[in-house]
């Protein structure tokens, strides 16, 4: 069989770089594509001098959706997956007094990744095949006052992958949705954070290729996250808005 | 602020952490912030990786930018872990040219250690081998250098403890090796002189190192077990241990110390005790070689995690020297001595021979180095004030990746390149701006 090509969009992140080196590892080539091509040459060059793997580079900015069409015609080959782990957690005190700030965390976590991925998706359905894979957030299960513009944005980002599933299960093209919980980086190496709750970023790179190589459709990096999340919807409002979150 | 110590823990000061993401915020942060110094992963022992004001962790660096499995060259960023590096690199048949005794470094702190391994006396240390690599200089700038780039600020960079500039990448080769295995030769010897003898005629081995029972005392002191070893051959594995893999993986750390143990725990009893096993647990290795797998033979240690916390919480203190000359045997011995007598029980005693060494701030010189653990309780100060009397008076030097106390004026004595490295300092502007607790300590 012929290597397969995962884009991988947001090429920077700590997680990306985890799914390129577990798909390269497996003998698939790789599109990055980036905002920042410096950065992207990063991970793609330590992911190429770790596995061999084939890749290139592509700048995109998830912002500018006029120029998405240009960027997937772009592409050496329009890929046979894509993993979009495009995020801004953004400072949620400045986006309640600073509508651009939350504008830019809205359009980074929703709009951009949306819009791409449903350009991507009309692509995989002419031709028949395809996998998709969103990497979205628990963040986005229930509002918090901590981060509720982050955790609106991946609330609508979740919707849209369940709404492209559904759309796209008759033509047998996969879109799964991550959500990874707590991810300990080495920049976050410092922070305390629950170590049952607390996923690496190879944690959800494995996580991903299980759910490809299975049937899952909505996968978290760390199993009890699921248990977690079901606890904090089932919570009434009356008690959940007096919660301190 | 974060409250950050060395792997001994002692001394503890409090600082800003930083985690730049990636070189350019590295290079960002070196324009801004006065008073800082780069931080690996935290393996120096003492104040060298904690910043006057604000430390610079370098973990995020960790992407390897180039690697040719043919000819073994590879440039990677600072950041990145030995232990990584090796998990790589020996199933591909490449070991890097010196190790240090623990695979949790990173490669930014091996060059701005300048660490040697037990070859030093055939290969130099690290530095020597390093051919190109990029600083982060304190106004945010960059600069390329190598042994023939930029020549005088390399030389600083390399043992200069991340004090010319943050390291961002660096270039160097790999060797190639038969097998993952270390052929392995133990040499038991009954007082100091056998065991300079033995280390002397063990230094046409690649690697060698001796151990010494520091609390052996009359006609056994300096009684130890010299160890000699080289990368096994295909041929030598097939012979030896037929079955075994050809590249063992690293194994995880068996053992891990949960806790702070009492501080009392390594008294002079239990250290005795230790030490006698070992001696005897050695010399019945010796004679015939034996093939060791290549992480228990370098980094022996690391098998336990977090072996730092056997001291307790108040820590404790490395002391390496260096002494040249005819006269550093002698010179060993006295200091063996006055341990012993002085009733300090060093868990972990290595002697070694080194060859010349490099860089201005580099530790290596060609002689004798003796490394001892001891707890940091009071009465081991006054010793230790007491030894670097005598290491000064015999031209030697401590291992500023090890210290934790020396004063400036026997680190001064010791290291006749810090005039020029200061000097250096000022040309490119890093006073201040550039600051370790240890470089202010000492007033580098």
């Amino acid at each position: 069989m012929a290597p397969q090509t995962l884009l991988l969009i947001g090429a920077t992140s700590d997680i990306g770089r985890a799914i390129a080196l577990r798909f390269a590892a497996a003998g698939w080539r790789l599109q990055f594509a980036a905002r920042d091509l410096d950065e992207a040459a990063r991970t793609a060059d330590d992911v190429a001098a770790r596995t061999g793997a084939a890749a290139t580079l592509h700048r995109l900015d998830i912002l500018e959706d006029d120029a998405f069409p240009a960027f997937l015609d772009g592409l050496p080959a329009l890929p046979d997956a894509a993993v979009c782990v495009v995020g801004l957690l953004g400072d949620q005190a400045r986006g309640e007094i600073d509508p651009a700030h939350a504008r830019l965390v809205l359009r980074s976590n929703f709009e951009g990744p949306a819009l791409l991925l449903g350009a991507i998706a009309t692509r995989f359905s002419a031709r028949g095949t395809g996998a998709i894979i969103g990497v979205s957030s628990v963040a986005g299960e229930r509002g918090r006052g901590s981060n509720y513009l982050y955790g609106a944005a991946k609330a609508g980002f979740t919707a849209f992958l369940s709404g492209l599933r559904n759309r796209l299960a008759p033509r047998g093209i996969r879109v799964i949705t991550v959500k990874p919980g707590f991810v300990r980086t080495r920049m976050t190496a410092h922070l305390k954070l629950p170590p049952l709750l607390t996923a690496t970023p190879d944690d959800v790179a494995k996580a991903v290729a299980a759910a490809m190589a299975g049937r899952r459709d909505v996968v978290y990096a760390r199993p009890v996250w699921r248990l977690v999340m079901t606890l904090v919807r089932l919570l009434p409002e009356p008690l959940f808005k007096r919660l301190k979150l | 602020m974060t409250e950050l110590s060395g792997w001994g823990r002692y001394p503890r000061h409090a600082t800003r952490l930083l985690h730049p993401a990636t070189p350019r915020a590295v290079q960002g942060l070196m324009a801004q912030q006065a008073g800082l110094i780069a931080r690996g992963n935290g393996r120096a022992y003492g104040d060298a990786a904690i910043g006057a004001a604000a430390t610079l962790g370098t973990g995020a660096l960790d992407r390897i930018r180039a690697f040719d499995r043919e000819t073994g060259r590879i440039r990677a960023e600072a950041g990145l872990l030995l232990c990584d590096l090796l998990a790589l690199a020996v199933p591909l048949g490449l070991f890097p040219p010196v190790v240090p005794g623990t695979m949790a470094v990173t490669l930014g702190g091996m060059a701005a250690a300048d660490v040697h391994g037990k070859n030093h006396h055939r290969d130099g240390g690290f530095g020597d081998h390093v051919e190109a690599l990029t600083l982060a200089l304190p106004g945010g700038g960059t600069l390329v250098c190598g042994p023939n780039e930029n020549a005088a600020v390399f030389r600083a960079t390399i043992g200069g403890m991340g004090l010319t500039g943050t390291i961002l990448d660096l270039t160097f080769r790999l060797r190639p090796i038969a097998t993952g295995w270390i052929r392995q030769n133990t040499v038991a010897t009954a007082d100091l002189d056998a065991t300079l003898a033995a280390l002397a005629a063990a230094g046409t081995a690649p690697y060698c190192v001796a151990w010494i029972d520091t609390l052996a005392r009359g006609a056994g002191l300096g009684r130890g077990l010299v160890f000699a070893g080289e990368h096994a051959a295909l041929a030598d594995l097939a012979a030896g241990l037929p079955t075994a893999p050809r590249f063992p993986a690293a194994r995880p750390a068996w053992l891990a110390v949960p806790c702070d143990l009492p501080s009392g725990t390594l008294n002079r009893l239990s250290v005795a005790a230790f030490n006698a096993l070992y001696f005897r647990a050695g010399a019945r290795q010796a004679g015939a070689p034996v093939l060791v797998p290549w992480d228990r033979y370098f980094f022996p240690l690391d098998a336990i995690g977090g072996w730092n916390r056997i001291y307790g919480r108040r820590g404790f203190l490395q002391y390496q020297f260096v002494v040249p000359g005819p006269g550093a045997g002698a010179l060993v011995g006295a200091v063996i001595e006055r341990v012993s007598h002085h009733g300090a029980a060093s868990f972990l005693s290595v002697l070694k021979q080194l060859g010349p060494g490099h860089g201005a701030l580099s530790f290596p010189m060609e002689g004798l180095t003796l490394t001892l653990d001891l707890p940091a309780a009071g009465p081991v100060f006054a010793l230790l004030d007491e030894l670097d009397r005598l290491v000064v008076a015999a031209g030697g030097r401590l291992y500023l990746a090890k210290d934790a106390r020396q004063a400036p004026a026997t680190f001064a004595a010791g290291y006749p390149g810090l005039p020029g490295f200061q000097a250096l300092r000022r040309d490119i502007g890093a006073p201040g701006r550039i600051a370790s607790r240890l470089s202010e300590r000492l007033a580098i």
